[in-house]
């Protein structure tokens, strides 16, 4: 019977030999998208600073050039233009226009008139107009929720675990969370509200994964009460390494044609997804685990004998 | 876990049976639909704008300006009370939230505040009373007065102008003969409006832009007009005609005093004279406009008045003869499009305060037909691959946990047909998201078994135990992320919250088909063959 099998059974990978060089690059990681964070920042879509966006399609090649040359003169600041999908599509975008809402309507009124007068023929197929006060609270709510799903997170794991692994999950969640972050900042993807479902399903899924490893160290914890802890995780990953792969498996296989094929509004989504599972599975392995073994040695095992940490093989314990 | 009781196994399937019922009314179009029996099940999960095109306008009503028009009116009733009472006064005027005076004479105040006691009502408590005044009125002993605006009663307005600009938004809509608008309340003063298969919007804003208050009243003389400074009851106003296409002056002397305002009004239609072919609008009023509208014109025959909407004077004619049948018309240079809009407002009513369009999407129907198109694919490759490597990895039992994953799929689409919920684009992903992560329970599943077949059991001991140990961890794995999806329900708007909603009721499912559904089938096979080793 042939099976297809990401990693051979029976790995035994000393996983928390390496716990120093995980934790450190995804320390820098995280410092490192912080900083891109803040220089040169993100990409703010308009659900978040406002704006117009404006997409049309021209009868034939769209004309770049004479876009750009009619449109900056509109009065309306700098005109930004880019092509996707096929030559005749064109993304127009305009920053928020400084002053009250109806500001924003009467601009894409004269952008949408500049169109028809110059560029007859071509079809409005999609705008989107959104003012100061709206993006301002569609802001503050999508921090808030991601605000709020880390300590829903924490208090969950935390009342389903022991502190230690509430902790380990929540620290690793955020390590995660800024690289994701940091993702936005390099490619320049737009950060708007699709971000914010997007970084709280990697949250979903990266803690889906944390959860599976800290479920079989708990296991292993009642199992094995002499194995030291360090050993007891290493063995805890290489069970359910099988599963962490084929999961992530699933999970990018199901992204991949989204990402592919999504069109315009999802592919984006489906890219920062892809790179949310493959960050989302290497830190259950690398620093939840660690994280978890530093949070818990000479604490998870109460009414035990502590045992020193040895390098012995772990078989020697088990019944 | 092994053993499932008849009425238990009966109960899975019609579970099953269900779900693809109550899915397969997506399939049919409306029109056959309608043509089916009642009884069969005939909701459909609604496409969300973005995806069958049309236009999402978020709206704001201008509190301000309805404070502050309740404190004009306060200010004149102030005035016209002290005129009669003769009660001498100076500095009459208001802020933003009360109308201030001083008394001449301080003497005056018991008197003064008897009578303004009358310009209060009260607001909220119920029939048998418990309201509050909706002014709370002072006046100090050194004269200084003031009549404010109560807490409640600004709530009680800003609650009553949201919800008669609701009305209103909907009539105008309904007016315009857009399909299945949607209008609801949004936060405290906000109206969402979502306009299906209208992807340029731009009439029903115009609509929506303007307060449409007409009034009807009396104009100053021309000698007062020229000297350019509007006397104490009267106010200057510019003419609609901005373009001066007619003879008339680019602004009106126009008595303060409203003879007869819109809110009388029983219908009004774009028509066209006649004598000249000019597009205007005639009206007719109820019997109490009419009445007042009659006694002004006989009063006034040979003067102008001015018909005046929102602050602009659309004309002013002379009154050649009364006017006793209620009906009128109203001419403008108007053309078919400004004279039907015009008629529409009319008949809808105005509104109680300026409405603004602070957050506009508006999507083609072409681009919602690609974005289907596009979503649809990938779900379907996405699907494949995801099928494809379950029965690579898990042979037999791989194909087990596919059938439940179709299954999954069928009552997702069925839980969200039940409610009618809307699918949008974020939703699509939403689905095929939750396609690969419900396959995740079946690999815990899966693995687990395999992991104790190895450590030497029975094929059945194996299947119980792999079964029981993965629950606790499908459980929280699954229950996590439904946590995070709730928060995204809740704080998220619009599109997000259709990708929230489809992950949640697609976990939700796979908690049935993954666990239930396929240990059935697992268990069956088992009872069935009694193979000596597990095909994992």
């Amino acid at each position: 019977m042939y099976r297809l099998r990401l990693a051979p059974d029976d790995t035994d990978i000393k996983f928390m030999k390496g716990r120093y060089a995980g934790l450190i690059v995804s320390a820098v990681l995280s410092i490192l998208s912080v900083v891109l964070f803040f220089y040169p920042g993100l990409n703010y879509g308009i659900d978040f600073v406002g704006g117009i966006v404006i997409e049309a399609r021209t009868p034939a090649t769209a004309d770049f050039p004479a876009l750009r040359a009619k449109l900056s003169h509109l009065g309306l600041g700098q005109v930004a233009l880019q092509q996707f999908g096929t030559a005749q599509d064109v993304l127009i975008r305009f920053e928020r226009q400084p002053g009250g809402d109806q500001v924003q309507q009467a601009a894409v009124e004269k952008v949408k008139a500049e169109l028809a007068k110059d560029f007859a023929g071509t079809q409005i197929r999609r705008v989107e107009a959104v003012g100061a006060s709206v993006s301002g609270e569609l802001f503050r709510n999508g921090m808030l929720a991601l605000g709020l799903a880390v300590l829903a997170m924490l208090a969950y794991i935390w009342f389903r675990f022991e502190w230690q692994f509430g902790l380990g999950a929540v620290i690793t969640l955020i390590l995660d969370v800024t690289k994701t972050i940091g993702f936005y900042a390099v490619t320049d993807v737009q950060f708007n509200l699709t971000a914010i479902a997007a970084i709280l399903t990697i949250m979903g899924y990266s803690i889906n994964d944390k959860v599976v490893v800290y479920d079989r160290v708990r296991e292993n914890l009642r199992a094995y009460k002499r194995m030291p802890l360090r050993n007891l995780i290493d063995k805890s990953i290489n069970e359910t390494l099988n599963r962490t792969l084929g999961t992530s498996m699933t999970v990018f296989l199901a992204c991949l044609p989204l990402a592919l094929f999504g069109g315009e509004a999802l592919e984006e989504f489906a890219w920062v997804l892809l790179f949310g599972i493959v960050v989302g599975t290497s830190s259950s392995i690398f620093i939840a685990a660690p994280i978890l073994l530093f949070l818990g040695e000479g604490r998870l095992r109460r009414g035990n004998p502590q045992e020193p940490e040895t390098e012995t093989a772990p078989e020697a314990s088990e019944g | 876990m092994l053993y499932f009781t008849r009425w238990k196994i009966y109960t899975i399937i019609g579970v099953c049976v269900a779900g693809v019922i109550f899915t397969l009314p997506n399939f049919f179009s409306r029109e056959l639909m309608a043509g089916l029996p009642g009884w069969l099940p005939h909701r459909q999960i609604h496409l969300g704008l973005d995806l069958r095109g049309g236009s999402y306008l978020l709206l704001e009503v201008d509190m301000p300006a309805v404070v502050k028009e309740r404190l004009a009116g306060l200010q004149d009733s102030v005035r016209s009370q002290f005129r009669t009472a003769n009660i001498g006064y100076v500095n009459l005027t208001n802020d933003d939230r009360a109308v201030t005076f001083t008394l001449r004479d301080p003497k005056d105040r018991d008197e003064s505040l008897r009578i303004l006691k009358s310009l209060s009502g009260t607001v909220g408590g119920s029939a048998l009373g418990g309201g509050q005044d909706e002014v709370q009125i002072a006046i100090g002993s050194d004269g200084n007065g003031s009549l404010t605006l109560s807490e409640v009663a600004l709530l009680d307005k800003s609650a009553r102008a949201v919800e008669q600009s609701i009305e209103i938004v909907r009539r105008r809509i309904d007016e315009t003969g857009v399909n299945e608008p949607q209008i609801a309340r949004q936060g405290d003063h906000r109206i969402l409006v979502q306009l299906p298969g209208i992807d340029d919007p731009d009439r029903i804003k115009r609509l929506l832009g303007q307060t449409a208050k007409l009034t009807f009243r009396l104009l100053g003389s021309d000698a007062e007009a020229a000297s350019g400074r509007a006397p104490p009851g009267f106010e200057l106003l510019p003419s609609s005609d901005v373009d001066r296409r007619s003879a008339g002056p680019a602004r009106y002397l126009v008595r303060k005093r409203i003879e007869v305002d819109g809110g009388n009004l029983v219908d009004a239609r774009a028509g066209s004279n006649s004598q000249n072919g000019e597009w205007i609008v005639n009206f007719e009023f109820d019997s109490a406009g009419g009445r007042r509208f009659a006694d002004v014109t006989r009063n006034n025959v040979g003067r102008p008045f001015a018909i005046v909407l929102d602050n602009k004077v659309i004309s002013a004619p002379v009154i050649r003869e009364p006017i006793l049948g209620g009906r009128g018309q109203i001419s403008g240079h108007f053309t078919a499009q400004s004279a039907n809009d015009l008629a529409v407002l009319l008949r809808a009513g105005a509104l109680p305060a300026p409405l603004s369009v602070i957050e506009e999407r508006s999507v083609g129907p072409d681009l919602g037909a690609d974005a289907i198109r596009s979503g649809i694919y990938s779900i379907l490759i996405g699907f494949s691959l995801v099928v494809i490597y379950m029965a690579l990895a898990y042979g037999l039992f791989g194909l087990m946990a596919n059938v439940a994953l179709i299954f999954n799929l069928i009552l997702t689409l069925a839980v969200l047909s039940l409610l009618q919920a809307t699918l949008t684009l974020p939703g699509l992903a939403g689905i095929l998201l939750t396609l690969g992560m419900s396959v995740d329970a079946n690999i815990l599943i899966n693995e687990r078994i395999r992991e104790e077949t190895r450590k030497g059991k029975s094929p059945f001991a194996a299947m119980e135990a792999g079964f029981k140990r993965a629950f606790a961890t499908i459980v929280d794995a699954n229950l996590t992320t439904l946590i995070k999806m709730l928060l995204l329900f809740g704080l998220g708007s619009g599109p997000v919250k259709g990708f929230a909603v489809t992950i949640s009721f697609g976990i939700l499912t796979s908690m049935f088909t993954a666990t239930v559904l396929a240990r059935l089938m697992m268990v069956s096979w088992l009872r069935w063959k009694r193979p000596a080793a597990l095909p994992v």
